[in-house]
Protein backbone atom coordinates (compact mmCIF):
# COMPACT_ATOMS: atom_id res chain seq x y z
CA UNK A 1 0.00 0.00 0.00
CA UNK A 2 1.80 3.14 -1.12
CA UNK A 3 -1.13 5.49 -0.84
CA UNK A 4 -0.96 7.57 2.30
CA UNK A 5 -4.36 9.17 1.89
CA UNK A 6 -6.34 5.94 1.80
CA UNK A 7 -7.87 5.20 5.14
CA UNK A 8 -7.95 1.46 5.85
CA UNK A 9 -11.70 1.71 6.34
CA UNK A 10 -13.26 3.25 3.27
CA UNK A 11 -16.51 2.86 1.47
CA UNK A 12 -16.23 0.30 -1.34
CA UNK A 13 -15.29 1.79 -4.69
CA UNK A 14 -17.75 1.75 -7.55
CA UNK A 15 -15.68 -0.97 -9.20
CA UNK A 16 -15.83 -3.11 -6.05
CA UNK A 17 -19.58 -2.64 -5.76
CA UNK A 18 -19.98 -3.53 -9.42
CA UNK A 19 -17.88 -6.66 -8.97
CA UNK A 20 -19.99 -7.71 -6.00
CA UNK A 21 -23.24 -7.08 -7.83
CA UNK A 22 -21.93 -9.25 -10.66
CA UNK A 23 -21.20 -12.10 -8.30
CA UNK A 24 -24.40 -12.53 -6.33
CA UNK A 25 -23.09 -10.57 -3.35
CA UNK A 26 -19.97 -12.72 -3.00
CA UNK A 27 -16.64 -10.94 -2.60
CA UNK A 28 -14.69 -12.71 -5.32
CA UNK A 29 -11.43 -10.94 -4.54
CA UNK A 30 -11.55 -12.27 -0.99
CA UNK A 31 -12.78 -15.69 -2.07
CA UNK A 32 -9.86 -16.09 -4.46
CA UNK A 33 -7.48 -15.62 -1.55
CA UNK A 34 -9.09 -18.64 0.12
CA UNK A 35 -7.65 -20.87 -2.65
CA UNK A 36 -3.83 -21.04 -2.45
CA UNK A 37 -3.48 -22.56 -5.92
CA UNK A 38 -5.24 -19.64 -7.60
CA UNK A 39 -2.28 -17.37 -6.93
CA UNK A 40 0.20 -19.53 -8.78
CA UNK A 41 1.48 -19.05 -12.29
CA UNK A 42 1.15 -21.66 -15.03
CA UNK A 43 3.57 -21.36 -17.94
CA UNK A 44 4.42 -17.86 -16.78
CA UNK A 45 0.79 -16.69 -16.70
CA UNK A 46 -1.68 -16.37 -13.83
CA UNK A 47 -3.74 -19.54 -13.55
CA UNK A 48 -7.30 -19.24 -14.89
CA UNK A 49 -8.87 -22.43 -13.60
CA UNK A 50 -11.94 -23.21 -15.68
CA UNK A 51 -12.03 -26.95 -15.02
CA UNK A 52 -13.90 -27.24 -11.73
CA UNK A 53 -16.30 -29.73 -13.31
CA UNK A 54 -13.45 -32.22 -13.61
CA UNK A 55 -12.16 -31.48 -10.12
CA UNK A 56 -12.48 -28.34 -8.04
CA UNK A 57 -9.60 -26.60 -6.29
CA UNK A 58 -9.35 -26.61 -2.50
CA UNK A 59 -9.78 -23.70 -0.12
CA UNK A 60 -7.21 -23.23 2.64
CA UNK A 61 -9.76 -24.35 5.27
CA UNK A 62 -10.06 -27.80 3.65
CA UNK A 63 -6.30 -28.21 3.32
CA UNK A 64 -5.84 -27.08 6.93
CA UNK A 65 -8.57 -29.38 8.24
CA UNK A 66 -6.79 -32.40 6.74
CA UNK A 67 -3.37 -31.28 8.00
CA UNK A 68 -4.73 -30.55 11.46
CA UNK A 69 -6.37 -33.94 11.55
CA UNK A 70 -3.09 -35.68 10.75
CA UNK A 71 -1.00 -33.45 13.01
CA UNK A 72 -3.23 -33.56 16.10
CA UNK A 73 -5.93 -36.18 15.92
CA UNK A 74 -5.19 -39.20 13.79
CA UNK A 75 -5.71 -42.77 14.95
CA UNK A 76 -7.99 -45.50 13.66
CA UNK A 77 -11.70 -45.01 14.19
CA UNK A 78 -14.23 -47.15 16.05
CA UNK A 79 -11.43 -49.22 17.57
CA UNK A 80 -9.25 -47.90 20.35
CA UNK A 81 -10.14 -46.76 23.82
CA UNK A 82 -7.31 -44.26 23.75
CA UNK A 83 -7.98 -40.56 23.39
CA UNK A 84 -6.76 -40.16 19.82
CA UNK A 85 -8.99 -42.94 18.58
CA UNK A 86 -11.96 -41.33 20.27
CA UNK A 87 -11.14 -37.93 18.80
CA UNK A 88 -10.62 -39.42 15.35
CA UNK A 89 -13.97 -41.17 15.64
CA UNK A 90 -15.61 -37.93 16.70
CA UNK A 91 -14.06 -36.08 13.76
CA UNK A 92 -15.14 -38.78 11.30
CA UNK A 93 -18.67 -39.05 12.68
CA UNK A 94 -18.87 -35.27 12.93
CA UNK A 95 -18.22 -35.12 9.20
CA UNK A 96 -21.01 -37.63 8.64
CA UNK A 97 -23.41 -35.38 10.54
CA UNK A 98 -22.31 -32.40 8.40
CA UNK A 99 -23.04 -34.39 5.24
CA UNK A 100 -26.43 -35.38 6.62
CA UNK A 101 -27.32 -31.76 7.22
CA UNK A 102 -25.88 -30.69 3.86
CA UNK A 103 -28.31 -32.87 1.90
CA UNK A 104 -31.05 -32.95 4.56
CA UNK A 105 -31.04 -36.73 5.05
CA UNK A 106 -33.19 -38.03 7.88
CA UNK A 107 -30.38 -39.83 9.69
CA UNK A 108 -26.62 -40.34 9.66
CA UNK A 109 -27.43 -44.05 9.20
CA UNK A 110 -28.25 -43.08 5.63
CA UNK A 111 -24.83 -41.54 4.93
CA UNK A 112 -22.22 -44.01 3.68
CA UNK A 113 -18.71 -42.79 3.02
CA UNK A 114 -17.25 -44.17 -0.20
CA UNK A 115 -14.37 -43.23 -2.52
CA UNK A 116 -16.54 -41.16 -4.81
CA UNK A 117 -19.62 -41.10 -7.01
CA UNK A 118 -18.41 -44.01 -9.12
CA UNK A 119 -18.00 -46.29 -6.11
CA UNK A 120 -21.38 -45.20 -4.74
CA UNK A 121 -23.15 -46.16 -7.97
CA UNK A 122 -21.30 -49.47 -8.16
CA UNK A 123 -22.33 -50.21 -4.58
CA UNK A 124 -25.99 -49.70 -5.48
CA UNK A 125 -25.61 -51.74 -8.67
CA UNK A 126 -24.06 -54.68 -6.87
CA UNK A 127 -25.82 -54.61 -3.50
CA UNK A 128 -29.25 -53.23 -4.38
CA UNK A 129 -29.84 -54.08 -8.03
CA UNK A 130 -28.01 -57.35 -8.55
CA UNK A 131 -29.87 -59.44 -5.94
CA UNK A 132 -33.23 -58.08 -7.08
CA UNK A 133 -33.11 -58.00 -10.86
CA UNK A 134 -34.66 -60.79 -12.88
CA UNK A 135 -34.17 -61.45 -16.58
CA UNK A 136 -36.34 -59.00 -18.49
CA UNK A 137 -36.39 -56.39 -15.73
CA UNK A 138 -35.37 -52.91 -16.84
CA UNK A 139 -33.08 -50.11 -15.71
CA UNK A 140 -33.79 -46.71 -17.25
CA UNK A 141 -31.08 -44.06 -17.68
CA UNK A 142 -30.73 -41.07 -20.03
CA UNK A 143 -28.51 -40.35 -23.00
CA UNK A 144 -26.55 -37.65 -21.19
CA UNK A 145 -25.17 -39.80 -18.37
CA UNK A 146 -21.52 -39.93 -17.38
CA UNK A 147 -19.91 -43.34 -18.02
CA UNK A 148 -20.04 -43.94 -14.24
CA UNK A 149 -23.84 -43.92 -14.47
CA UNK A 150 -23.88 -46.22 -17.52
CA UNK A 151 -21.26 -48.91 -17.11
CA UNK A 152 -22.20 -50.19 -13.60
CA UNK A 153 -25.73 -50.77 -14.95
CA UNK A 154 -24.44 -52.52 -18.06
CA UNK A 155 -22.44 -54.78 -15.78
CA UNK A 156 -25.40 -55.63 -13.58
CA UNK A 157 -27.57 -56.20 -16.66
CA UNK A 158 -25.01 -58.69 -17.91
CA UNK A 159 -25.00 -60.40 -14.52
CA UNK A 160 -28.79 -60.62 -14.20
CA UNK A 161 -30.29 -60.61 -17.69
CA UNK A 162 -31.95 -57.25 -17.05
CA UNK A 163 -32.17 -54.70 -19.87
CA UNK A 164 -30.76 -51.17 -19.99
CA UNK A 165 -33.09 -48.58 -21.51
CA UNK A 166 -31.94 -45.11 -22.50
CA UNK A 167 -34.17 -42.03 -22.65
CA UNK A 168 -33.19 -39.74 -25.54
CA UNK A 169 -32.12 -36.09 -25.40
CA UNK A 170 -32.85 -33.30 -27.86
CA UNK A 171 -30.65 -30.85 -29.77
CA UNK A 172 -30.43 -28.53 -26.77
CA UNK A 173 -29.22 -31.34 -24.56
CA UNK A 174 -32.46 -31.66 -22.61
CA UNK A 175 -33.99 -35.01 -21.69
CA UNK A 176 -37.06 -35.80 -23.77
CA UNK A 177 -39.49 -36.10 -20.86
CA UNK A 178 -42.33 -37.63 -22.89
CA UNK A 179 -40.00 -40.30 -24.28
CA UNK A 180 -38.67 -40.92 -20.77
CA UNK A 181 -42.19 -41.45 -19.49
CA UNK A 182 -42.97 -43.80 -22.36
CA UNK A 183 -39.91 -45.89 -21.56
CA UNK A 184 -41.12 -46.44 -17.99
CA UNK A 185 -43.11 -49.61 -17.63
CA UNK A 186 -44.10 -52.48 -15.36
CA UNK A 187 -40.61 -53.98 -15.65
CA UNK A 188 -38.74 -50.77 -14.74
CA UNK A 189 -37.03 -51.58 -11.46
CA UNK A 190 -34.58 -48.72 -11.24
CA UNK A 191 -34.13 -45.27 -12.75
CA UNK A 192 -30.65 -43.72 -12.63
CA UNK A 193 -30.33 -40.04 -13.55
CA UNK A 194 -27.76 -37.31 -13.47
CA UNK A 195 -28.81 -34.26 -11.49
CA UNK A 196 -26.65 -32.10 -13.78
CA UNK A 197 -24.97 -33.29 -16.98
CA UNK A 198 -21.19 -33.00 -16.69
CA UNK A 199 -20.68 -32.65 -20.45
CA UNK A 200 -23.52 -30.24 -21.23
CA UNK A 201 -24.46 -28.52 -18.00
CA UNK A 202 -28.14 -29.46 -18.35
CA UNK A 203 -30.05 -29.45 -15.06
CA UNK A 204 -32.51 -32.33 -15.28
CA UNK A 205 -36.18 -31.76 -14.33
CA UNK A 206 -35.87 -34.24 -11.47
CA UNK A 207 -39.16 -33.44 -9.81
CA UNK A 208 -41.08 -34.53 -12.86
CA UNK A 209 -38.82 -37.47 -13.77
CA UNK A 210 -38.81 -38.87 -10.22
CA UNK A 211 -42.58 -38.48 -9.89
CA UNK A 212 -42.99 -40.44 -13.13
CA UNK A 213 -40.65 -43.18 -11.89
CA UNK A 214 -42.66 -43.37 -8.67
CA UNK A 215 -45.88 -44.14 -10.53
CA UNK A 216 -44.15 -47.31 -11.72
CA UNK A 217 -42.67 -48.09 -8.30
CA UNK A 218 -39.15 -47.88 -9.67
CA UNK A 219 -36.30 -47.07 -7.30
CA UNK A 220 -34.46 -43.84 -8.14
CA UNK A 221 -30.74 -43.11 -8.01
CA UNK A 222 -29.43 -39.60 -8.65
CA UNK A 223 -25.83 -38.97 -9.73
CA UNK A 224 -25.29 -35.66 -7.98
CA UNK A 225 -21.56 -35.24 -8.63
CA UNK A 226 -22.06 -32.04 -10.66
CA UNK A 227 -24.92 -30.66 -8.56
CA UNK A 228 -23.71 -30.50 -4.96
CA UNK A 229 -21.09 -27.76 -5.52
CA UNK A 230 -23.57 -25.53 -7.33
CA UNK A 231 -26.97 -25.75 -5.66
CA UNK A 232 -28.66 -26.69 -2.40
CA UNK A 233 -29.70 -30.35 -2.52
CA UNK A 234 -32.46 -31.81 -0.35
CA UNK A 235 -32.73 -35.56 -0.82
CA UNK A 236 -36.05 -35.75 0.98
CA UNK A 237 -37.61 -33.01 -1.12
CA UNK A 238 -36.28 -34.78 -4.24
CA UNK A 239 -37.83 -38.05 -3.06
CA UNK A 240 -34.96 -40.14 -4.40
CA UNK A 241 -33.81 -43.45 -2.92
CA UNK A 242 -30.11 -42.98 -3.60
CA UNK A 243 -28.01 -39.87 -4.11
CA UNK A 244 -24.31 -40.18 -4.98
CA UNK A 245 -21.62 -37.49 -4.98
CA UNK A 246 -17.87 -36.90 -4.73
CA UNK A 247 -15.90 -34.72 -2.36
CA UNK A 248 -13.34 -33.55 -4.89
CA UNK A 249 -15.87 -31.79 -7.13
CA UNK A 250 -17.26 -29.80 -4.17
CA UNK A 251 -13.96 -28.28 -2.96
CA UNK A 252 -13.21 -31.28 -0.74
CA UNK A 253 -10.44 -33.87 -0.97
CA UNK A 254 -10.08 -36.60 -3.57
CA UNK A 255 -10.83 -40.18 -2.56
CA UNK A 256 -13.91 -39.40 -0.46
CA UNK A 257 -17.52 -39.42 -1.57
CA UNK A 258 -20.97 -40.16 -0.29
CA UNK A 259 -23.78 -42.53 -0.98
CA UNK A 260 -27.03 -41.39 0.54
CA UNK A 261 -29.60 -44.18 0.67
CA UNK A 262 -32.95 -44.40 2.38
CA UNK A 263 -32.59 -46.35 5.60
CA UNK A 264 -35.52 -48.66 4.83
CA UNK A 265 -33.81 -49.73 1.61
CA UNK A 266 -30.32 -49.99 3.11
CA UNK A 267 -31.66 -52.43 5.69
CA UNK A 268 -32.63 -54.82 2.89
CA UNK A 269 -29.26 -54.64 1.12
CA UNK A 270 -26.52 -57.20 1.73
CA UNK A 271 -23.01 -55.89 2.45
CA UNK A 272 -20.94 -55.22 -0.66
CA UNK A 273 -17.39 -55.61 0.59
CA UNK A 274 -16.30 -57.65 3.59
CA UNK A 275 -13.67 -56.71 6.14
CA UNK A 276 -13.13 -54.60 9.22
CA UNK A 277 -15.69 -52.06 10.45
CA UNK A 278 -18.57 -53.76 8.62
CA UNK A 279 -18.84 -56.65 11.10
CA UNK A 280 -19.97 -57.11 14.70
CA UNK A 281 -18.76 -60.63 15.28
CA UNK A 282 -16.80 -63.16 13.27
CA UNK A 283 -16.47 -66.87 13.83
CA UNK A 284 -15.54 -69.30 11.10
CA UNK A 285 -19.16 -70.46 11.07
CA UNK A 286 -20.90 -67.14 10.87
CA UNK A 287 -20.32 -63.42 10.69
CA UNK A 288 -22.73 -60.91 12.15
CA UNK A 289 -22.75 -57.67 10.23
CA UNK A 290 -22.57 -54.27 11.81
CA UNK A 291 -25.41 -51.78 11.93
CA UNK A 292 -25.95 -48.98 9.45
CA UNK A 293 -24.08 -47.20 8.00
CA UNK A 294 -20.97 -49.17 9.03
CA UNK A 295 -22.20 -52.33 7.35
CA UNK A 296 -21.25 -50.68 4.04
CA UNK A 297 -17.90 -49.28 5.15
CA UNK A 298 -15.50 -52.21 5.08
CA UNK A 299 -11.92 -51.50 6.07
CA UNK A 300 -10.37 -48.42 7.63
CA UNK A 301 -12.15 -45.53 5.96
CA UNK A 302 -10.71 -42.35 4.47
CA UNK A 303 -10.92 -40.52 7.80
CA UNK A 304 -8.91 -37.47 6.77
CA UNK A 305 -10.91 -37.26 3.54
CA UNK A 306 -14.17 -37.23 5.48
CA UNK A 307 -12.82 -34.51 7.77
CA UNK A 308 -11.78 -32.49 4.72
CA UNK A 309 -15.20 -33.02 3.16
CA UNK A 310 -16.78 -31.71 6.34
CA UNK A 311 -14.61 -28.59 6.06
CA UNK A 312 -15.66 -28.19 2.42
CA UNK A 313 -19.32 -28.29 3.49
CA UNK A 314 -18.61 -25.64 6.14
CA UNK A 315 -16.92 -23.53 3.46
CA UNK A 316 -19.78 -23.83 0.97
CA UNK A 317 -22.34 -23.06 3.67
CA UNK A 318 -20.36 -20.02 4.86
CA UNK A 319 -20.65 -18.59 1.33
CA UNK A 320 -24.24 -19.78 0.98
CA UNK A 321 -25.38 -22.09 -1.78
CA UNK A 322 -28.05 -19.64 -2.88
CA UNK A 323 -25.44 -16.90 -3.32
CA UNK A 324 -23.14 -19.35 -5.11
CA UNK A 325 -25.94 -20.25 -7.52
CA UNK A 326 -26.65 -16.57 -8.31
CA UNK A 327 -22.95 -15.81 -8.80
CA UNK A 328 -22.38 -18.79 -11.08
CA UNK A 329 -25.49 -18.10 -13.15
CA UNK A 330 -24.20 -14.59 -13.79
CA UNK A 331 -20.82 -16.01 -14.82
CA UNK A 332 -22.58 -18.49 -17.10
CA UNK A 333 -24.56 -15.74 -18.82
CA UNK A 334 -21.40 -13.70 -19.31
CA UNK A 335 -19.41 -16.67 -20.62
CA UNK A 336 -22.20 -17.71 -22.99
CA UNK A 337 -22.59 -14.20 -24.38
CA UNK A 338 -18.81 -13.76 -24.71
CA UNK A 339 -18.14 -17.07 -26.43
CA UNK A 340 -21.16 -16.83 -28.73
CA UNK A 341 -19.59 -13.76 -30.32
CA UNK A 342 -16.62 -15.79 -31.57
CA UNK A 343 -17.10 -16.72 -35.25
CA UNK A 344 -17.10 -20.45 -35.89
CA UNK A 345 -17.77 -21.31 -32.24
CA UNK A 346 -20.74 -23.52 -31.46
CA UNK A 347 -21.94 -24.15 -27.93
CA UNK A 348 -22.93 -27.78 -27.33
CA UNK A 349 -25.64 -27.92 -24.69
CA UNK A 350 -28.10 -25.03 -24.67
CA UNK A 351 -30.70 -26.27 -22.20
CA UNK A 352 -33.01 -23.68 -20.67
CA UNK A 353 -31.79 -24.63 -17.21
CA UNK A 354 -28.03 -25.06 -17.03
CA UNK A 355 -25.23 -25.14 -14.51
CA UNK A 356 -22.18 -22.97 -15.16
CA UNK A 357 -20.73 -25.25 -17.82
CA UNK A 358 -20.00 -24.20 -21.40
CA UNK A 359 -19.11 -27.03 -23.77
CA UNK A 360 -18.15 -25.89 -27.25
CA UNK A 361 -16.40 -26.64 -30.51
CA UNK A 362 -14.55 -24.24 -32.80
CA UNK A 363 -14.42 -24.60 -36.60
CA UNK A 364 -11.05 -25.90 -37.75
CA UNK A 365 -9.61 -26.14 -34.24
CA UNK A 366 -9.67 -29.53 -32.55
CA UNK A 367 -10.47 -29.27 -28.82
CA UNK A 368 -7.19 -30.98 -27.95
CA UNK A 369 -5.19 -28.31 -29.81
CA UNK A 370 -7.29 -25.62 -28.18
CA UNK A 371 -6.51 -27.12 -24.76
CA UNK A 372 -2.78 -26.97 -25.45
CA UNK A 373 -2.93 -23.41 -26.79
CA UNK A 374 -4.95 -22.18 -23.80
CA UNK A 375 -2.63 -23.97 -21.39
CA UNK A 376 0.28 -21.97 -22.76
CA UNK A 377 -1.62 -18.91 -21.50
CA UNK A 378 -2.28 -20.43 -18.08
CA UNK A 379 -5.93 -21.24 -18.86
CA UNK A 380 -7.09 -24.70 -17.75
CA UNK A 381 -10.12 -26.21 -19.48
CA UNK A 382 -11.21 -29.77 -20.10
CA UNK A 383 -11.02 -31.20 -23.60
CA UNK A 384 -12.17 -34.57 -24.82
CA UNK A 385 -15.28 -36.70 -24.47
CA UNK A 386 -15.84 -35.90 -20.76
CA UNK A 387 -16.51 -39.57 -19.98
CA UNK A 388 -19.79 -39.14 -21.85
CA UNK A 389 -19.09 -40.72 -25.24
CA UNK A 390 -22.80 -41.22 -26.06
CA UNK A 391 -23.29 -37.44 -25.70
CA UNK A 392 -20.44 -36.82 -28.15
CA UNK A 393 -21.96 -39.35 -30.53
CA UNK A 394 -25.37 -37.67 -30.27
CA UNK A 395 -23.92 -34.29 -31.25
CA UNK A 396 -21.69 -36.00 -33.82
CA UNK A 397 -18.47 -34.54 -32.46
CA UNK A 398 -15.41 -36.54 -31.37
CA UNK A 399 -14.78 -34.22 -28.47
CA UNK A 400 -15.58 -30.79 -27.11
CA UNK A 401 -13.77 -28.12 -25.13
CA UNK A 402 -15.45 -27.40 -21.81
CA UNK A 403 -15.11 -24.44 -19.50
CA UNK A 404 -16.72 -25.25 -16.16
CA UNK A 405 -17.04 -22.26 -13.89
CA UNK A 406 -16.95 -21.74 -10.17
CA UNK A 407 -17.82 -18.82 -7.90
CA UNK A 408 -14.08 -18.10 -7.69
CA UNK A 409 -13.88 -17.33 -11.41
CA UNK A 410 -14.00 -13.81 -12.81
CA UNK A 411 -15.16 -12.11 -15.98
CA UNK A 412 -11.57 -11.26 -16.68
CA UNK A 413 -10.75 -14.99 -16.80
CA UNK A 414 -13.60 -15.54 -19.26
CA UNK A 415 -12.22 -12.68 -21.39
CA UNK A 416 -8.82 -14.39 -21.34
CA UNK A 417 -10.50 -17.63 -22.45
CA UNK A 418 -12.13 -15.80 -25.36
CA UNK A 419 -8.81 -14.20 -26.33
CA UNK A 420 -7.13 -17.62 -26.20
CA UNK A 421 -9.78 -19.11 -28.48
CA UNK A 422 -9.24 -16.27 -30.95
CA UNK A 423 -5.51 -16.96 -30.83
CA UNK A 424 -6.14 -20.65 -31.59
CA UNK A 425 -8.37 -19.68 -34.53
CA UNK A 426 -5.62 -17.47 -35.94
CA UNK A 427 -3.08 -20.26 -35.53
CA UNK A 428 -5.07 -23.26 -36.73
CA UNK A 429 -8.49 -22.21 -37.95
CA UNK A 430 -9.56 -21.88 -41.55
CA UNK A 431 -7.52 -19.23 -43.40
CA UNK A 432 -10.51 -16.83 -43.38
CA UNK A 433 -10.37 -16.91 -39.60
CA UNK A 434 -7.40 -14.57 -39.76
CA UNK A 435 -9.73 -11.85 -41.05
CA UNK A 436 -12.26 -10.01 -38.94
CA UNK A 437 -15.38 -11.64 -40.41
CA UNK B 1 6.90 -24.27 -23.67
CA UNK B 2 6.79 -22.68 -27.09
CA UNK B 3 3.60 -23.05 -29.09
CA UNK B 4 5.39 -21.97 -32.26
CA UNK B 5 7.64 -24.99 -31.87
CA UNK B 6 4.64 -27.32 -31.69
CA UNK B 7 2.51 -25.74 -34.40
CA UNK B 8 5.22 -25.12 -37.00
CA UNK B 9 4.14 -23.92 -40.42
CA UNK B 10 4.53 -27.34 -41.98
CA UNK B 11 2.26 -28.87 -39.28
CA UNK B 12 -0.37 -26.17 -39.76
CA UNK B 13 -0.22 -26.64 -43.53
CA UNK B 14 -0.58 -30.43 -43.39
CA UNK B 15 -3.46 -30.10 -40.90
CA UNK B 16 -5.34 -27.67 -43.13
CA UNK B 17 -4.57 -29.59 -46.30
CA UNK B 18 -3.84 -33.20 -45.44
CA UNK B 19 -2.06 -35.13 -48.20
CA UNK B 20 -3.10 -38.66 -49.15
CA UNK B 21 -6.48 -38.19 -47.50
CA UNK B 22 -8.72 -40.92 -48.88
CA UNK B 23 -9.26 -44.64 -49.16
CA UNK B 24 -7.69 -47.38 -51.25
CA UNK B 25 -10.07 -50.06 -52.42
CA UNK B 26 -9.04 -52.82 -52.61
CA UNK B 27 -6.09 -52.38 -50.26
CA UNK B 28 -3.40 -54.87 -49.28
CA UNK B 29 -3.28 -53.63 -45.72
CA UNK B 30 -5.74 -51.73 -43.56
CA UNK B 31 -5.98 -50.82 -39.88
CA UNK B 32 -7.92 -48.51 -37.59
CA UNK B 33 -6.44 -46.49 -34.72
CA UNK B 34 -7.99 -44.74 -31.70
CA UNK B 35 -6.72 -42.31 -29.12
CA UNK B 36 -9.38 -42.50 -26.40
CA UNK B 37 -7.95 -39.49 -24.54
CA UNK B 38 -8.80 -36.99 -27.25
CA UNK B 39 -11.14 -38.93 -29.48
CA UNK B 40 -8.70 -39.16 -32.38
CA UNK B 41 -9.72 -41.85 -34.82
CA UNK B 42 -8.02 -42.74 -38.08
CA UNK B 43 -7.98 -45.44 -40.70
CA UNK B 44 -5.07 -46.32 -42.94
CA UNK B 45 -4.95 -48.21 -46.22
CA UNK B 46 -1.83 -49.35 -48.03
CA UNK B 47 -1.17 -50.83 -51.45
CA UNK B 48 1.97 -52.94 -51.62
CA UNK B 49 4.24 -53.64 -54.57
CA UNK B 50 6.43 -56.51 -53.44
CA UNK B 51 8.12 -55.21 -50.33
CA UNK B 52 7.43 -51.58 -51.22
CA UNK B 53 4.57 -49.30 -50.24
CA UNK B 54 3.12 -48.32 -53.60
CA UNK B 55 0.42 -46.14 -52.05
CA UNK B 56 -0.78 -45.25 -48.58
CA UNK B 57 -3.86 -43.21 -47.70
CA UNK B 58 -5.66 -42.22 -44.52
CA UNK B 59 -8.96 -40.86 -43.29
CA UNK B 60 -10.07 -39.77 -39.89
CA UNK B 61 -10.81 -37.07 -37.37
CA UNK B 62 -8.24 -35.76 -35.01
CA UNK B 63 -6.26 -32.89 -33.64
CA UNK B 64 -3.82 -30.91 -35.77
CA UNK B 65 -0.88 -32.97 -34.55
CA UNK B 66 -2.45 -36.31 -35.40
CA UNK B 67 -3.73 -35.19 -38.82
CA UNK B 68 -0.46 -33.50 -39.78
CA UNK B 69 1.55 -36.47 -38.55
CA UNK B 70 -0.48 -38.89 -40.68
CA UNK B 71 -0.22 -36.59 -43.68
CA UNK B 72 3.56 -36.23 -43.31
CA UNK B 73 3.97 -39.95 -42.72
CA UNK B 74 2.09 -40.98 -45.85
CA UNK B 75 3.96 -38.42 -47.94
CA UNK B 76 7.31 -39.66 -46.68
CA UNK B 77 6.68 -43.39 -46.92
CA UNK B 78 5.20 -43.71 -50.38
CA UNK B 79 7.60 -45.80 -52.47
CA UNK B 80 9.68 -46.89 -49.47
CA UNK B 81 10.61 -50.50 -48.72
CA UNK B 82 9.17 -52.17 -45.63
CA UNK B 83 12.66 -52.18 -44.09
CA UNK B 84 12.86 -48.42 -44.54
CA UNK B 85 9.36 -48.02 -43.09
CA UNK B 86 10.42 -49.86 -39.93
CA UNK B 87 13.56 -47.72 -39.70
CA UNK B 88 11.48 -44.55 -39.95
CA UNK B 89 9.11 -45.85 -37.29
CA UNK B 90 12.00 -46.34 -34.86
CA UNK B 91 13.47 -42.92 -35.65
CA UNK B 92 10.17 -41.10 -35.23
CA UNK B 93 9.51 -42.90 -31.99
CA UNK B 94 12.91 -41.80 -30.68
CA UNK B 95 12.39 -38.26 -32.00
CA UNK B 96 9.10 -37.96 -30.10
CA UNK B 97 10.34 -39.36 -26.83
CA UNK B 98 14.08 -38.67 -26.47
CA UNK B 99 15.64 -35.32 -25.62
CA UNK B 100 18.09 -34.00 -28.22
CA UNK B 101 17.72 -37.06 -30.42
CA UNK B 102 19.88 -36.92 -33.54
CA UNK B 103 18.18 -38.90 -36.29
CA UNK B 104 20.38 -41.08 -38.46
CA UNK B 105 17.98 -40.93 -41.41
CA UNK B 106 17.21 -37.77 -43.35
CA UNK B 107 13.76 -37.06 -41.91
CA UNK B 108 12.88 -34.13 -44.16
CA UNK B 109 9.56 -32.56 -43.20
CA UNK B 110 9.02 -35.23 -40.53
CA UNK B 111 11.59 -33.37 -38.45
CA UNK B 112 8.84 -30.81 -37.78
CA UNK B 113 7.44 -33.30 -35.27
CA UNK B 114 10.40 -32.80 -32.94
CA UNK B 115 8.55 -29.93 -31.23
CA UNK B 116 5.96 -32.40 -29.92
CA UNK B 117 8.51 -33.80 -27.46
CA UNK B 118 8.08 -30.73 -25.24
CA UNK B 119 4.38 -31.53 -24.90
CA UNK B 120 4.22 -35.02 -23.35
CA UNK B 121 0.41 -35.10 -23.44
CA UNK B 122 0.56 -34.77 -27.22
CA UNK B 123 3.11 -37.47 -28.08
CA UNK B 124 0.36 -40.04 -28.57
CA UNK B 125 -1.34 -37.74 -31.06
CA UNK B 126 1.77 -37.79 -33.25
CA UNK B 127 2.47 -41.50 -32.87
CA UNK B 128 -1.06 -42.83 -33.47
CA UNK B 129 -0.70 -43.02 -37.26
CA UNK B 130 2.63 -44.79 -36.99
CA UNK B 131 1.28 -47.47 -34.67
CA UNK B 132 -1.73 -47.85 -36.92
CA UNK B 133 0.50 -48.31 -39.97
CA UNK B 134 2.59 -50.92 -38.18
CA UNK B 135 -0.59 -52.79 -37.29
CA UNK B 136 -1.80 -52.62 -40.87
CA UNK B 137 1.48 -53.95 -42.20
CA UNK B 138 1.46 -56.74 -39.64
CA UNK B 139 -1.91 -57.60 -41.16
CA UNK B 140 -3.54 -57.15 -37.79
CA UNK B 141 -7.04 -56.02 -38.47
CA UNK B 142 -7.71 -55.33 -34.81
CA UNK B 143 -8.16 -51.66 -33.88
CA UNK B 144 -5.10 -49.99 -32.39
CA UNK B 145 -5.47 -47.94 -29.24
CA UNK B 146 -2.91 -45.59 -27.75
CA UNK B 147 -4.05 -46.60 -24.27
Amino acid sequence: MNSSVDSPITAPTTAQLQAQAQSGGLDVVRIRKDFPILSRQINGKPLAYLDSGASSQKPRSVIDAESHYYEQIHANVHRGVHSLSQWATEAYEGAREKVRGFINAASTREIIFVRGTTEAINLVAQSYARPRLQPGDEILITWLEHHANIVPWQMVCEQTGAKLKVAPIDERGEVDVAAFENLLGPRTRLVALAHISNALGTVLPLQRLIAAARTHNAAVLIDGAQAVPHMAVDVRALDCDFYAFSGHKMYGPTGIGVLYAREAILKTMPPWQGGGDMILQVTFDKTTYNTLPYRFEAGTPNIAGAVGLGAAIDYLQSLGLARIAVCEQQLLRYATATLEKIPGLRIIGTAAEKAAVVSFIVDGVHPHDLGTILDADGIAIRTGHHCAMPVMEFFNVPATARASLSFHNTREEIDRLAAGIEKARRLLGPPTATGTN
Amino acid sequence: MDLQDLYRDVIVDHNRNPRNFGRIDPADAHAEGFNPLCGDHLQLWAKLDGDRIADVQFEGKGCAISVASASLMTETLKGRSLTEVHDYFKQIHALLTTDDYKPTLPLGKLAALSGVREFPSRVKCASLCWHTLMAALDRQNKPVSTE
